[in-house]
């Protein structure tokens, strides 16, 4: 196996008495997304903190690429550190500077970028992050949402290669906490950032992280993928993530797997012999990242919603809709055959170019690609194995492009 | 059991010393900063506005004012030994030596200082000293050089705006208001102060200016440090801190330096 691009060893560290971290070891992946989840105060910020060199461990020690960083040379380290961003729980926005002036600090603040580059670099940035018409308010002046998609914006203006996320969706509504999410997953497949990520975000970090490590009293317990943490036989791990094992409350919400687990068993224990138990659809819209891109993060994530609303409000009583990733939701029809599953999508393409999916009402020449894939559950079936079924391109049936003229392609 | 005071004592006065390495390191970075590139002129004309230029109004009514006191005191006292004439005098050396570049510091310490430490005290508590350590920036760098390098600038400009509002002050107290000729005023003036007396109250001044901005930056940086240096009551308690400690040094640092510049 090839060496992880940070590997911690047996790191520790002390307040007084208060031993917050002892002995973590955790490796990390270049180009991964790692989550550090685990109850408030066991030491998740301080753990990306030591990471990032703010705090100095007592014991232990972090190697990059397999060398020790107290052992690399003082130039050689400050360029590893320059690779690095921090997002900050608390935004960590310098009160006295405008917007546009935080985001451009780390730019101004290095040599050889010119004024101009710095600028188009800044505007880029407020844009994605709809931030444009802020740029001379001051970090006071703003609602906790903007200030932390400003420190996001700071923290990714930079390029980096390692970005430290601390709890950057905590205090933000649904859809923004989803636009956030969507930012990281979608920055971090264009840039191939490595990203770790303190969030107490339950069940969304399922969908978005490679890898999950929790922490229980400042050691590291569990750290793999997040099907393997829900399989965790550890029951420190099984009770604080089966803290959100319920359905979720609002209609945006990622759907824990747990719930669906639940609802699969149900359906396939009053299924009749001979008889499907149920098919699966998994819809997929195909070009969000191309909304991300062209009208920014926030109505990429409000189409998402308005498709949910569209798609969950058809269903029968007996039926369920689940969101499963930031552009995924399935849809469980109960009872129903393949067939049956082919004349519902139909429907639901017929209804869908009707409403107005798009945030912001229908934009010429843009089209939504959305596509439908199926899989027809029987006895035995596995809820894994269906899900592969459904998202495999054989089984894609249909594929909607809701136009704003030419409607259903 | 007797040896437990001396302990105590022991302990303070290494704390002392190591506080006072600390601050001298500081200082040093602090210093080095400024040369270091890329140069932040903008930040240090920010500072040289915001210690120098918005200090003016509060150092010439205090100029003003000390001047006109001096000038009353001097003539009172004089006019006894019949030596009225000598107030010029009086009052030019007791400003240019002494009262100007002190006057000047302690004011300015009141209002820059505890600026200076409040601002900077706010910041590390919001984190922000932290944020700009992750973006490779050196907060000494960044927050401390431009303000020792502007004190150093404007405490001596100061100090002479308030030695020459001063001694009007003195003038208009001394000859326009009790009748010394004012020839006599200013030709004691003229011929009592020597360049060394103008030299000397600008080294005191520059070194106030360093004392000032080094302590108060100081004491805001690390105001977290402090015992529940945390929150509004951290920095408030710095803030007093800074001011406290800045006016006793000024003193302090006044009596060593005008015992070897006389």
């Amino acid at each position: 196996m090839s060496e992880p691009f940070i590997r911690i060893e047996k790191l520790s560290k002390s307040f007084g008495d208060n031993h917050v971290i002892r002995g973590v070891d955790l490796d990390i992946n270049r180009g991964e997304i790692l989550t550090l989840i685990g109850k408030s105060g066991v030491g998740k910020s301080i753990l990306l903190k030591l990471l990032i060199n703010l705090i100095e461990p007592d014991s232990g020690r972090i190697l990059i690429e397999g060398r020790p960083l107290d052992a690399l040379t003082k130039l050689e380290r400050k360029a590893f550190l320059r690779k690095m961003s921090y997002v900050f729980q608390g935004t960590a926005l310098l009160d006295s500077m405008t917007v546009f002036e935080n985001i451009a600090l780390p730019l101004q603040e290095r040599s050889g970028t010119s004024r101009e580059e710095i600028r188009r670099r800044v505007r880029e940035k407020l844009l994605l992050l709809d931030l444009t018409d802020i740029e001379e308010k001051y970090p006071s002046q703003l609602s906790g949402g903007m200030k932390k998609r400003v420190a996001l914006a700071r923290a990714l203006v930079t390029e980096p290669e390692v970005v430290l996320f601390d709890e950057p969706t905590t205090g933000l509504d649904p859809i923004r906490k989803h636009a956030v999410h969507s930012l990281i997953t979608d920055y971090q497949k264009q840039l191939g950032f490595t990203a770790v990520l303190v969030s107490h975000e339950i069940p969304d970090v399922f969908y978005i992280s490679q890898r999950i490590a929790m922490i229980d009293e400042g050691r590291i317990v569990f750290a793999g993928t997040p099907e393997a943490l829900r399989k965790s036989p550890d029951p420190i791990v099984q009770q604080f993530i089966g803290g959100a094992d319920t359905a979720p409350v609002e209609p945006t919400a990622m759907t824990d797997p747990a719930v669906i687990e639940r609802c699969f068993s149900r359906e396939m224990n009053g299924a009749v012999p001979g008889r499907s138990a149920f098919t699966l659809i998994c819809l997929t819209l195909d070009n969000l990242a191309e909304i991300n891109r062209r009208f920014g993060f926030m109505s990429g994530q409000t189409t998402m919603k308005n498709l949910l609303e569209g798609v969950c409000g058809l269903l029968r009583a007996t039926d369920t809709c689940a969101r499963v990733g930031l552009n995924k939701v399935i849809i469980i029809l109960s009872g129903a055959t393949l067939e049956e599953a082919a004349t519902f999508s139909g429907k639901l393409g017929a209804v869908l170019k009707r409403r107005e999916i798009l945030d912001g009402g229908p934009v010429p020449d843009f089209c939504l690609a959305i596509s439908a894939g199926f899989a027809e559950a029987g006895r035995g079936s596995r809820l894994e194995d269906l899900l592969g079924v459904a998202s495999a391109e054989p089984n894609l049936l249909e594929k909607f492009n809701i136009c704003p003229e030419v409607g259903e392609a | 059991m007797l040896t437990a005071p001396l302990a105590a004592t022991g302990v303070a006065c290494l704390q002392t010393l190591r506080e006072f390495g600390r601050i001298g390191i500081f200082f040093g970075r602090g210093v080095f900063g400024i040369f270091t590139l890329p140069p932040q002129i903008a930040k240090f004309l920010a500072q040289v506005y915001f210690i120098g230029a918005r200090s003016v109004l509060v150092i010439c009514l205090t100029g003003a004012f000390t001047g006109m006191v001096l000038g009353l005191q001097g003539y009172y006292t004089l006019v006894k030994f019949g030596a009225q004439g000598m107030l010029g005098a009086a009052v030019a050396l007791s400003l240019i030596r002494e009262m100007g570049p002190v006057l000047t510091a302690i004011m300015i310490t009141a209002r820059a200082g505890s600026a200076m430490s409040a601002e900077i005290g706010i910041m590390r508590n919001a984190e922000e000293i932290d944020a700009l350590k992750t973006m490779d920036i050196n907060p000494i760098h960044f927050l401390v050089s431009p303000r020792i390098f502007a004190a150093v600038v404007s405490f001596p400009l100061l100090t002479a705006i308030f030695d020459v509002i001063g001694i009007l002050g003195g003038y208009l107290s001394g000859s326009v208001l009790l009748g010394l000729s004012s020839g006599t005023f200013f030709s004691r003036v003229e011929s009592s102060v020597e360049m060394q007396d103008v030299t000397g109250g600008f080294v005191k001044a520059v070194v106030f200016g360093v004392v000032v901005s080094t302590i108060s930056c100081y004491q805001g940086y690390y105001t977290h440090t402090r015992p529940g240096g945390f929150g509004a009551k951290g920095v408030s308690s710095s803030t007093t801190s800074a001011v406290v400690t800045c006016c006793v040094l000024i003193l302090v640092t006044d009596y060593i330096m005008t015992s070897f510049l006389l």
